[in-house]
């Protein structure tokens, strides 16, 4: 590569010990130039032009435009079926999770999950290539599940597709029952698989697909006589890996016996011991089998998981139970009606909690009285979040949900009705970030709850950003603490006030000009 | 360098006529076939062999399409003509749309095409999926000829290819060159067939009038020019090898909707309309025979 021109010359070679990072080393001069001289053959617009149209976007005009689209999607809040598949199936004991399909599928979900956690992810996947899209996946899944289990040694190898395979039409149970017969993995070896178009539904879809696969192979032929007396518990799409540990905390204190579908709090935080431990699921399979002899089970996310709970009801003959513990209102529901139906009473020590949550509520009502907000995630985290706001006093005002459905914009809808803070309040079902944007340029308000994606609105709008939800790629240990329960609403509404505080200094810091009352006491 | 292709209904004798044309037109021109077809037929009449290692097959055998090196599947037939298959999976499994996307760009690849006069894809039936219309897509074919007979489901499926071609004729200015009537002895069958060129803007490039001796030169694996160069039949293909070297009249087809082909065939005795439809309901009622839905 003689010919082509050498732009490097002028960039001095960093000393070894001084390398700048990116943030700065791009302020140089060198790149500096580099960049600018680099325009003239982008065929870039003149920065007032660009300038001109940025501002634009944000006006009234812009916001109908961009509501008129119809084909397009900027920036969903939501991610695809695989990924919500993984998620639940490495919650069991020694399981791994297998996606058919190409390996840039699987390695995007590994990065994604390992980029909130800040932990390694294991799964596999059939490494399909174009040969395997033209025959089929047959081939790819004998070798891949035999060279999954001959390496890995799980217990369990939960399956899960992706779109190429669902293009093309593979018939996962019949390739499962070939891989078997043809010897590839052992008879017994539990393979649940689900179908999980990453065109169909979004993560929370493909959570119930893959959790009803896993339970209903799980619990094949289990079904006793009698019930074993316990409880089962799944929290849905969770990302805060504390709260299972809040909620088996919670029941500990009761004293009831229970099951939680899918703990992959250790998955997500295992212990750094110094050395590596490959399943770190927390569900025995053994106890799966026998959630099907349980008295009840709890769900925490109805739109998560309306496939599996029909599994339940119906195929199960088992009561189901929907509840959100989360503020005050939800979890004064859970726990009272956790006590009736299990007959034992709320622990003072819950009673207790329960006073102090309050308690910090009304020490910083103050501040949050009447602050307009605006968020968006899944329909169960944005339900809760939204009850849990109008306990506070604060006004829902744009709620953006991508991945939406009618009875969930119902429910929402009754909820703010039904609430004084709730009157401002407009519910976006199937609205993606870009939307977002307009509607805090056009209807500003003072805080926005989101995920890591959120600080792009937060650069576009200055609206201060609270990260609930997920995935958080930029701030670290969020998902270690609770939002469950009394101790997750004070830790919710920790980060909601405290950032409405940082927001309010950061408005007043200017010396002789703003910082009239840059109060040293708020 | 002209690329064309041959589409139309299964059955209706498209790899006869594409070979029996590309025979025409080898005298004078250095072509390759590119059959598009998992069944592999295209290239029979001109290698003289029940059916050639295809590009899908080997690449099956071999675990990818990297692994095949051009000669092996890359033959050479009757006249220098060079004829490639692409094939495709096993019933039922994969996606054969995807195999022929895969086998073309193989081809191109490998520098199939390179010193050629002429290109022509013989490709299955309908344009069923994206695959399937690969041929027309990204600068490849630009002229389409659409084997076509008076029957309805042929004309059927002629229509839907040139909604095909529409689909991507202001994207990669691919055009229809006009339908070649394979004739099965229809009543009206030249009339019929010019009034549905007429419809989607395109003109009946030739009428091939049915003839025993396509099926003894068949038997013999080898197309009419040559088993019986003097024939009659084998100076119609050569006409029509004629016709579409010399053709200009490429269009951008304006396709009909399902009422107007209907109408057509209406118009043409194929088909009775809504009145006779009644009559024919009503006569059944009369005589006691009444339609349940059980």
């Amino acid at each position: 590569m003689t010919d082509t021109v050498d732009n490097t010359q002028n960039i001095p070679a960093p000393e070894p010990g001084k390398i700048q990072d990116h943030f700065d080393l791009f302020q140089n001069d060198e790149y500096q130039d580099l960049f600018a001289y680099k325009r003239q053959f982008e065929g870039a617009h003149s920065s007032n032009k660009v300038a001109e149209v940025a501002e634009w976007t944000k006006s009234w005009d812009y916001r109908e435009k961009n509501f008129a689209r119809e084909a397009l999607t900027v920036n969903p809040a939501k991610a695809c079926q695989p990924l919500g598949s993984l998620f639940v199936a490495s919650g069991f004991e020694g399981t791994l999770p297998y996606s058919h399909g190409s390996q840039g599928c699987v390695a995007y979900f590994r990065t994604h999950l390992t980029r909130n956690y800040k932990e390694p992810f294991q799964a596999v996947s059939s490494s399909m290539t174009e040969d395997a899209a033209v025959f089929g996946g047959l081939n790819n899944m004998k070798q891949g599940l035999e060279n999954a289990y001959t390496l890995y040694k799980p217990k369990m190898i939960a399956l899960c597709t992706t779109c190429m395979a669902e293009v093309i039409g593979d018939d996962l149970g019949g390739f499962v029952a070939t891989a078997k017969n043809e010897g590839h993995i052992p008879q017994e070896l539990p393979v649940p698989w689900a179908h999980t178009p990453s065109f169909v539904g979004s993560h929370i879809t493909g959570y119930d697909n893959m959790l009803k696969a896993i339970l209903k192979t799980l619990t094949k032929d289990k079904k006793a006589e009698t019930t074993n007396g316990k409880f089962n518990f799944n929290l849905g799409f969770d990302p805060y890996v504390g709260n299972i540990r809040e909620l088996k905390r919670i029941l500990g204190l009761f004293g009831i016996d229970y099951t939680i579908l899918s703990d992959n709090s250790d998955t997500f935080d295992s212990p750094n011991t110094g050395e590596f431990k490959m399943y770190n699921g927390l569900t025995t399979l053994e106890e799966t089998a026998d959630s099907i002899n349980a008295e009840g089970t709890f769900f925490f996310q109805t739109y998560t998981t309306p496939k599996t709970q029909e599994l339940i009801a119906k195929d199960w003959e088992q009561k189901t139970y929907n509840f959100r513990p989360f503020g005050i209102k939800g979890t004064d529901e859970f726990l009272m009606n956790l006590s009736a139906i299990t007959g034992k009473p709320i622990p003072q020590e819950l009673q207790q909690e329960r006073g102090r949550a309050v308690d910090a509520l009304t020490d910083s009502q103050a501040w949050i009285h009447g602050k307009r907000i605006a968020l968006y995630g899944d329909p169960d985290h944005v339900f809760n979040l939204t009850q849990f706001l109008l306990e506070t006093g604060a006004e829902p005002v744009h709620i953006v949900v991508t991945n939406s459905n009618e009875e969930f914009e119902a429910e929402i809808r009754e909820l703010l009705t039904n609430s004084p803070y709730g009157q401002e309040a407009t519910v976006w079902g199937k609205k993606d970030l870009w939307h977002l944007r307009s509607l805090l340029f056009t209807e500003p308000v003072d805080l926005l709850i989101g995920n890591s994606y959120g600080k792009y609105l937060w650069r576009d709008t200055h609206t201060p950003l609270v990260r609930i939800g997920y995935p958080i790629f930029d701030r670290h240990h969020m998902h270690r603490y609770p939002t469950l329960g009394y101790q997750g609403a004070i830790n919710l509404f920790n980060w909601i006030i405290n950032t409405i505080l940082d927001e309010l200094d950061r408005q007043t810091i200017v010396p002789a000009k703003t910082d009239i009352s840059f109060d040293l006491i708020r | 360098m002209r690329q064309i292709a041959f589409y139309g209904k299964g059955g209706i004798g498209k790899s006869t006529t594409s070979q029996n044309t590309i025979a025409g037109l080898a005298d004078t021109q250095r072509i390759m076939i590119v059959g598009c077809d998992p069944k592999a037929d295209s290239t029979r009449l001109m290698l003289h062999s029940k059916a050639q290692t295809t590009i899908l097959h080997l690449a099956a055998e071999r675990g990818a399409v990297e692994d095949l090196e051009i000669e092996e599947v890359l033959l050479t037939g009757y006249k220098g003509v060079k004829c490639v298959e692409s094939g495709g999976p096993e019933p039922g499994v994969g996606c054969a749309g995807r195999g022929i996307i895969t086998a073309i760009n193989f081809l191109e690849e490998e520098g199939a095409y390179e010193d050629l006069d002429f290109v022509s894809y013989d490709v299955l039936g309908d344009v069923v999926c994206g695959g399937f219309a690969m041929p027309i897509r990204e600068g490849k074919a630009q002229e389409i000829y659409i084997v076509v007979s008076g029957e309805m489901m042929a004309m059927y499926a002629a229509n839907n290819i040139a909604r095909g071609i529409l689909k991507y004729a202001h994207s990669g200015g691919v055009r229809l060159g006009g339908l070649i009537c394979n004739s099965r002895n229809v009543d009206q069958e030249v009339e019929l067939i010019e009034a549905l060129a007429e419809k989607l803007g395109t003109q009946m490039i030739h009428f091939v009038p049915r003839d025993n001796i396509v099926q003894h030169a068949e038997l013999r694996r080898m197309t009419v020019i040559e088993y019986a160069p003097d024939s009659k039949q084998a100076e119609e293909y050569r006409t029509l090898a004629r016709k579409i070297e010399e053709n200009r009249n490429l269009v951008i087809p304006t396709p009909i909707s399902m009422d107007e082909l209907e109408e057509l065939l209406v118009e043409f005795g194929l088909l009775g309309g809504d009145e006779e439809y009644e009559k024919a309901v009503a006569a059944d009622q009369a005589a006691g025979k009444v339609l349940t839905n059980v």
